[in-house]
């Protein structure tokens, strides 16, 4: 065997007896294929959709049940005020509303012309620009199969109003998602790598040695992490607000609590990856391909989950930062209480108790 | 020194898969003894040192420590023991200060309370004190380790292989820092593969392959070797003991630096016999009485011992 | 067998990193067929000595050859005709031990035919008939550094570079892995062996010590003892380089 086959077979031969590596040429490409490929579209699902419907005449039915009947939207409920349309809008039952004015079916037939107005939920640009040019079409092909051919000619445009986000800043999108996402980086990874580190260069040997007790270790490891994650939480918004142009409608106090729930839970991630992980190697890996690169994906950051088929909605919910981002867009951008988040809020909650609680069953207070 | 029994081992046993580390291991270790075990790499040194440092669990049999279990009261050990792993566990990046700050905070000990425990032995590092440990020689390292393992004045001291991969002088100094602290009534444990560092201690246990093949005092040990040991010398080393080893007059020769150590298959035999035969083929041989040391214990222990 | 043919020649050796002299003028040569022993405290700067004289770093400056080639020029000659052994790494853990032999038989461009020979001759010289299908990993460690010694020369190398070989190796071990290092030695391989075993630096034909990035000794271990009047390496290795113990 010359030399460059013999090398090519020991590299083989290492690949096949070492099980992480298989793991990684194997595992990765496919978990890759089926986040991207299933995940990623450009279409919108299950768009939400409140009507307005001020006229009640027979063409706003007609136009409402071909509204109902595509496949895309759903009509969730019938609203009746604007204050019904901005709670439905915080709360997240609709992303879309419709609004006919009234006595729109004999405007249009006598004045040739009518209001709709569209509203959509400009915290989700990309989303709501897709919805809106959607239902704009829906209107026109309605306008095109009813009216008679020679009123073609006036065709009701509808209003398009992007709530919270009037410019459609796609800053509204991302800003959140990197919160997140840092704080995810920082908490999860940077903790199971330090206290694997401890373990892997033989030190944590001398600790348990010693009157510290393990709960001690922990906190003591975790501690600066939470310290520095709360500062680049400030950081982050202070930037947001200034250069992004992110409001800040709702209560600074309130993000802020949010956001130290979120630290605690990711650094309690951390701490159960280090308890699952022999080595560095392997905490990096578990973070990163385990933990950060399916949030990402499937936490609603870059890509709607309505958007995504329903089975990854499921695993979406066992996601953190798939709750996080919805209470910061709420904050933020909403302008949202307490009150529309709690729901997130003790989401995350129980997950971080019981991180906490199998961490610490799990944390060896001996080498074996 | 007095008789007290400090640490019991009673049957310890221990495996890894298939793989025996420990194999029904007891012995006991009395207090403010400085006791060493010796034996080469895998003979379940660091297994023992885990055990009794209670990070990991014997698979049966069990051990006390002043009376405490190692399984049952492992927290109150813990506060009691100073151990040093092997490689020296130290933290790289802080400098030689930080570290003995640290080990002295965790144990909740005041560096100046301890200092004269670790005082003779800080002196080589004093103008090192700013430097990271990363950038230290391994000697030096060895010290370092050595302070933080003492600096909460710990009952007893455990050692692991704290002389491996360091040169010889510094081996030599890092047992007279021993020797002294043994002066401060606390107990030490030191594993090495060095045989010639048995001799430093009050007791040893030597090791092999999980078993211990022997306790004693080192002066005992050499001194119940069972044969007449001879000391061959010549210059033409490789020679001689090629010839050595297929002389069926000769039971055991093995090299010892300068000269070869051989045991006659019939110790009725004069030396003097086997030395003039010899010397018409090897013309500057010669051959003397000589005393085993604890490395001609070992090899006569080994299960290589008898040649084939 | 010692001839007088030099198969390193080393003037003047310097290695700075940045302000540090690890090396600071070293001179020596090694013959052909020598058994030398490169010894020295830790820090002392015989590893990085050792590194370029394997090849494996450059000098700041000096005339360095090894086996013919120039240190400075051709670092990857001199790797062709060396074999080198080091106590952290010998042979791949997770590959057999006739795996690790067909690879370093590639490695070296031996034919198949070659291999095959060499194969059994290795299983025979360190005794483990039976076992060359097991992982190295699986071994006890006194059969791994003879074998990984064997692989070290099996390519008859002009010089074989071995790093503390013999650490925490039991003593029955140690003495056959040095009469497999003499039975080299005799058919003309030379050896450069570091070791903290102070009886095994008896068995080199000459020794070399440093201390501080210099070398402070260089003779055989007879003229050493007695330029020191003590009767072991031990000794005048403490003699030199910390007189002040003895």
């Amino acid at each position: 065997m010359n030399r460059m086959t013999g090398f090519i077979y020991k590299e083989i031969l290492h690949i096949i007896r070492d099980y992480r590596t298989m793991m990684i040429i194997f595992a990765l490409p496919t978990i890759q294929i089926l986040l991207f490929g299933f995940v990623v579209s450009m279409d919108i699902k299950n768009v939400k959709v409140g009507v307005m419907d001020n006229s009640k005449d027979d063409v706003t039915r007609a136009i409402t049940e071909k509204i109902a009947a595509t496949q895309k939207f759903k009509i969730t409920e019938m609203v009746y005020t604007s204050e019904q349309i901005d709670q439905a809008f915080k709360k997240g039952t609709i992303n879309c509303a419709v609004i006919f004015e009234d006595d729109f079916g004999r405007k249009l037939k006598k004045e040739h012309k009518a209001q709709i107005a569209l509203i959509l939920d400009g915290s989700e640009p990309n989303t709501a620009n897709l919805t809106a040019n959607y239902t704009s079409s829906i209107i026109r092909k309605y306008q095109e199969q009813n009216m008679p051919i020679d009123l073609k000619i006036t065709q009701v445009k509808p209003s398009i109003v992007m709530h919270y986000n009037p410019e459609l800043k796609s800053s509204y999108m991302f800003v959140p998602g990197v919160i997140s996402l840092i704080l995810l980086l920082i908490c999860v990874l940077m903790t199971s790598v330090t206290i694997t580190r401890e373990k892997e260069f033989g030190s944590m040997e001398v600790l348990l040695v010693s009157p510290l007790r393990p709960i001690q270790i922990i906190i003591g490891k975790v501690a600066p992490y939470l310290i520095l994650s709360f500062v680049d939480v400030i950081v982050i918004l202070l930037m947001s607000y200034f250069v992004f142009d992110l409001p800040m409608k709702g209560s600074l106090v309130l993000l802020l609590g949010e956001s130290i729930l979120f630290i605690t839970l990711a650094l309690s991630l951390g701490i159960f990856i280090s308890t699952v992980a022999k080595n560095m190697q392997q905490a990096m890996f578990i973070s990163l391909i385990g933990l950060l690169m399916p949030s990402m994906i499937l936490s609603g950051f870059m890509i709607p989950i309505a958007n995504m088929p329903t089975i990854y909605h499921y695993i979406s919910l066992i996601m953190p930062p798939r709750w996080f981002i919805v209470i910061i867009k709420n904050i933020m951008i909403k302008g949202s209480g307490f009150w529309a988040v709690q729901t997130e809020t003790y989401v995350l909650l129980g997950m971080t108790i019981f991180f906490i609680a199998i961490s610490a069953k799990r944390f060896k207070t001996r080498l074996d | 020194m007095n008789n007290e029994i400090y640490i019991h081992i009673d049957k310890i046993s221990k495996s890894y898969g298939n793989v025996q580390a420990l194999d029904q291991i007891s012995l006991d270790i009395k207090k403010n003894e400085l006791f060493g075990f010796i034996g080469p790499d895998g003979a379940g040194k660091t297994s023992l040192f885990r055990i009794l440092t209670t990070l990991i669990l014997p698979n049966s049999g069990n051990a006390t420590i002043d009376g405490y279990d190692t399984v049952k009261d492992y927290k109150m050990l813990r506060k009691n023991i100073g151990y040093m792993p092997g490689k020296f566990s130290l933290y790289q990046d802080l400098t030689v200060e930080e570290n003995l700050n640290f080990f002295a905070s965790v144990f909740g000990a005041k560096l100046k309370d301890n200092y004269y425990l670790i005082e003779s032995i800080y002196k080589h590092l004093e103008p090192f004190k700013k430097r990271r440990a990363a950038k230290l020689s391994g000697g030096m390292k060895q010290k370092l380790a050595l302070c933080c393992a003492l600096i909460h004045k710990p009952d007893l001291l455990v050692l692991d292989e704290p002389t491996t991969g360091v040169d010889a002088v510094s081996r030599y100094e890092f047992w007279i820092m021993l020797k002294n602290l043994r002066e401060n009534g606390i107990t030490i444990l030191v594993s090495t593969p060095y045989m010639d560092e048995a001799s430093l201690c009050d007791r040893v246990a030597l090791m092999q392959n999980g078993k211990i093949m022997i306790v004693d005092t080192p002066q005992a040990i050499v001194a119940n070797y069972p044969y007449k040991l001879f000391a061959a010398k010549s210059i033409h080393k490789s020679d001689l003991i090629s010839l050595l080893e297929i002389d069926p007059r000769i039971r055991s020769a093995f090299a010892f630096g300068e000269t070869i150590h051989i045991t006659l298959a019939n110790e009725k035999l004069p030396i003097t016999q086997l030395e003039s035969d010899l010397k018409l083929k090897i013309t500057d041989l010669t051959i003397q009485a000589t005393e085993a040391n604890i490395e001609d214990c070992f090899l006569m222990m080994g299960t290589n011992y008898e040649k084939s | 067998m010692k001839s007088h043919n030099k198969v390193i020649e080393v003037e003047n050796l310097v290695k700075r990193f940045g302000d540090f002299t690890a090396n600071d003028n070293l001179t020596f040569d090694v013959y052909e067929g020598e058994v030398f022993g490169f010894l020295g405290a830790n820090g002392a700067g015989k590893t990085t000595a050792m590194r370029i004289l394997c090849g494996l770093s450059r000098p700041t400056s000096g005339k360095i050859l090894v086996a013919g080639w120039d240190a400075a020029t051709h670092p990857e000659d001199i790797k062709k005709n060396i074999g080198y052994m080091s106590q952290k790494f010998s042979l791949y853990e997770d590959m057999t031990v006739k795996e690790n032999i067909r690879f370093y038989g590639g490695i070296y461009g031996l034919s198949r035919n070659e291999v095959k020979t060499k194969i059994t001759e290795m299983i025979e010289k360190v005794g483990i008939g039976g076992l060359e299908n097991k992982l190295i990993r699986e071994l006890p460690i006194g059969w791994k550094q003879k074998l990984a010694f064997a692989v070290a020369i099996f390519h008859d190398p002009k010089i074989v570079f071995l790093d503390e070989p013999t650490g925490g190796v039991d003593p029955f071990t140690r003495r056959q892995f040095w009469s497999m290092i003499y039975d080299a030695a005799k058919s003309g391989i030379t050896v450069f062996v570091t070791t903290h075993y102070m009886d095994e630096a008896e068995y080199c034909d000459r020794v070399s010590i440093m201390d501080e990035g210099k070398i402070v000794a260089l003779d055989t271990p007879e003229n050493l003892k007695k330029m020191y009047g003590v009767s072991t390496m031990n000794d005048v290795f403490i003699k030199i380089v910390r007189p002040e113990l003895i």
